[in-house]
């Protein structure tokens, strides 16, 4: 039988392989746009988890919004890594180093 | 009872958004009717905010609160994206292509701030907090032939969306183990078992997503990077509208639906606010931009913002309000000063070396910087020192005698700093050519109201200012 627990183990290990994505990467940004994509996609499964865990709507209403949260960003973070592109003709993540920090 | 009333401001500000955003579109030349149009509906919105009833209290089946503490929000908010507005538009047009579109962003981010204040529901907070940081990732890279802002806007998308990751995961956490999204609701669940482990994590992740948003030691590292990147009026708006926004949300969150909760949450406040306020101090020391230097004050000034968050109730609250308003006023201050350094071609300057012996070849400019640069260190007759002093008196009053103690320890250390500024500015020797004189009579009129707002003569305002902010606070 699988319950809760099994749904919330699923979305915590995206979750962290998300985080690893954005941190351990060093190779180009399209995959720190995909580890993000991650991220709200584990958020996800514990929201329509613990909705339908608890016979409550609003879990499910509020994945809706993530998801059209989440689509938004993507829009806007390859629009920015276009307009980075173009200016640097490279999207891996150590080129950004144009200042410190 | 109407549903209009008290979301007007945000309606005003939303619709005027979307006209002025057709108005960029199809009309040539437009950034001239963007700019004034952009300013006059933020006008309109703040007193929309004085017109509303005091007591709607809460809409939408109880998920947005017009209340006093968000109308007192939302008015720093729309001064601050006005004042950005009108930095801008004298930045531009010397700058580059004139841009149209950047009053719609302004407005935009400043309705996401707004809904922000006014959120007493994890969706309503969600919503409000991305369309902030949307448009704001946008700001960033607004200047897109310039390497930096295209970097900075980078750097912030990409910290930005794992923030938000970080603070929806601790919202599903919360959600989950309280059956609710609505901040009493979930009071209501940390009253009855303030020891559940879900819901220890879910504020966890909560407050690590919302210290992110600003710019709270150890979420702090994009804001250099940010806020030297960003054009300058994007970084005051940065500074100033939505940090204000998250830290008022913040206070929300913590005093209202963590309220119960109090002794989980204060501990790593506590600590955030502190770490804030060292590294704050510490790391702008070596600092030779004017703007990172800025971004390390304003992670400062977060950290005393921080202590009156921990130290609660109706005192905590007015003193975080007071100094929000107080602060505002000085970092802006401060921007449109830095906005006026500029070489004879008219290019922005942004090292300090180039303040050097400012006071012998614009005095005016100078005396100015060094209000605001005394202010914002918190030294006695300027009125930078009464916010500081009302957060430390609130944290005593609420027994944290040892975090008050450490927290004026940092204002001694910070001071350092902001001295160094003056330092440079009246006793060195000029070097290199003098700025170019910029003719902006309203921008002018903006730095010497803010440098007699924080000048001795703030003090009369402590009376009125004070007053408001312990009434919009009265909602804790």
């Amino acid at each position: 039988m699988i319950g809760l627990v099994h749904y919330l183990t699923v979305a915590a290990i995206l979750f962290v392989i998300g985080v690893l994505g954005i941190f351990l990467n060093r190779r180009n940004v399209i995959l720190m746009l995909m580890a993000i994509e991650l991220l709200l996609l584990a958020v996800n499964i514990n929201f329509v988890a613990f909705s339908a865990f608890l016979g409550d709507m609003k879990g499910q209403i509020f994945s809706m919004f993530v998801l059209t949260v989440a689509a938004a960003e993507a829009a806007i973070g390859l629009a920015i890594l276009v307009i980075f592109f173009r200016r640097r003709g490279t999207i891996a993540v150590d080129a950004a180093d144009r200042m410190r920090g | 009872m109407s549903y209009i009333a008290p979301i007007l401001p945000e309606i005003i500000v939303g619709l005027g958004a979307i006209i002025l955003m057709m108005v960029a579109a199809f009309v040539r030349r437009a950034s001239l009717i963007t700019h004034w149009a952009a300013i006059g509906i933020l006008i309109a919105a703040c007193f929309a905010l004085i017109g509303a009833p005091q007591e709607a209290g809460r809409v939408f089946g109880g998920m947005f609160a017009a209340d006093g503490f968000a109308a007192f929000g939302k008015v720093i908010i729309y001064l601050s994206a006005a004042v950005a507005i009108v930095a801008a538009h004298g930045w531009f047009d010397q700058d580059f292509e004139h841009g149209a579109e950047y009053p719609v962003l302004i407005l935009l981010s400043s309705v996401g701030a707004s809904v922000m204040v006014s959120a007493t529901d994890l969706m309503m907070l969600y919503v409000g907090l991305e369309l902030q940081s949307l448009s704001a990732y946008v700001l960033a890279s607004y200047r897109r032939s310039d390497e930096r802002s295209a970097e900075a806007g980078l750097k912030y998308f990409v910290l930005g969306a794992l923030a938000s990751g970080i603070l929806l995961y601790g919202i599903s956490l919360l959600y989950g183990f309280t059956g609710t999204t609505y901040f009493d609701g979930i009071a209501a669940a940390f009253r009855t078992d303030a020891g559940s482990i879900g819901l220890t994590f879910g504020l966890v992740f909560t407050l690590a997503g919302i210290a992110f948003k600003i710019a709270a030691v150890p979420f702090h590292m994009w804001t250099p990077d940010v806020y030297e990147g960003a054009p300058t009026p994007v970084t005051a708006f940065f500074a100033s509208g939505p940090k204000i926004a998250a830290l008022l949300l913040g206070t929300r969150v913590c005093l209202e639906a963590m309220g119960p909760a109090t002794d989980a949450w204060r501990q790593i406040v506590i600590f955030a606010a502190l770490a804030s306020i060292f590294l704050g101090a510490v790391a702008a020391y070596g600092q030779t931009n004017i703007k990172r230097l800025l971004a390390y004050s304003s992670i400062n000034n977060v950290g005393f913002v921080m202590i009156g968050i921990a130290a609660g109730g109706e005192g905590g609250g007015t003193s975080v309000l007071f100094y929000s308003a107080v602060y505002v006023v000085m970092t802006l201050g401060a921007f449109l000063c830095v906005l006026r350094m500029r070489d004879v071609d008219g290019r922005p300057v942004e090292s300090l070396e180039s303040l050097s012996g400012l006071s012998q070849t614009r005095p005016g400019l100078a005396a100015a910087l060094a209000i605001f640069m005394f202010s914002l260190a918190g030294i006695p007759p300027l009125f930078g020192f009464w916010p500081k002093l009302m957060v430390f008196t609130a944290a005593v009053d609420a027994g944290l005698i040892a975090l008050a103690v450490a927290g004026i320890i940092g204002t001694v250390v910070g001071a350092y700093y902001y001295i160094k500024i003056v330092k440079i500015m009246y006793f060195d020797a000029p070097v290199g050519e003098p700025y170019a004189r910029v003719r902006a009579p309203v921008e002018t009129a903006l730095i010497a109201l803010a440098a007699i707002l924080v000048s001795p003569l703030g003090y009369l305002l402590i009376g009125p200012l004070g007053r408001l902010s312990a009434n919009a606070a009265s909602v804790f």
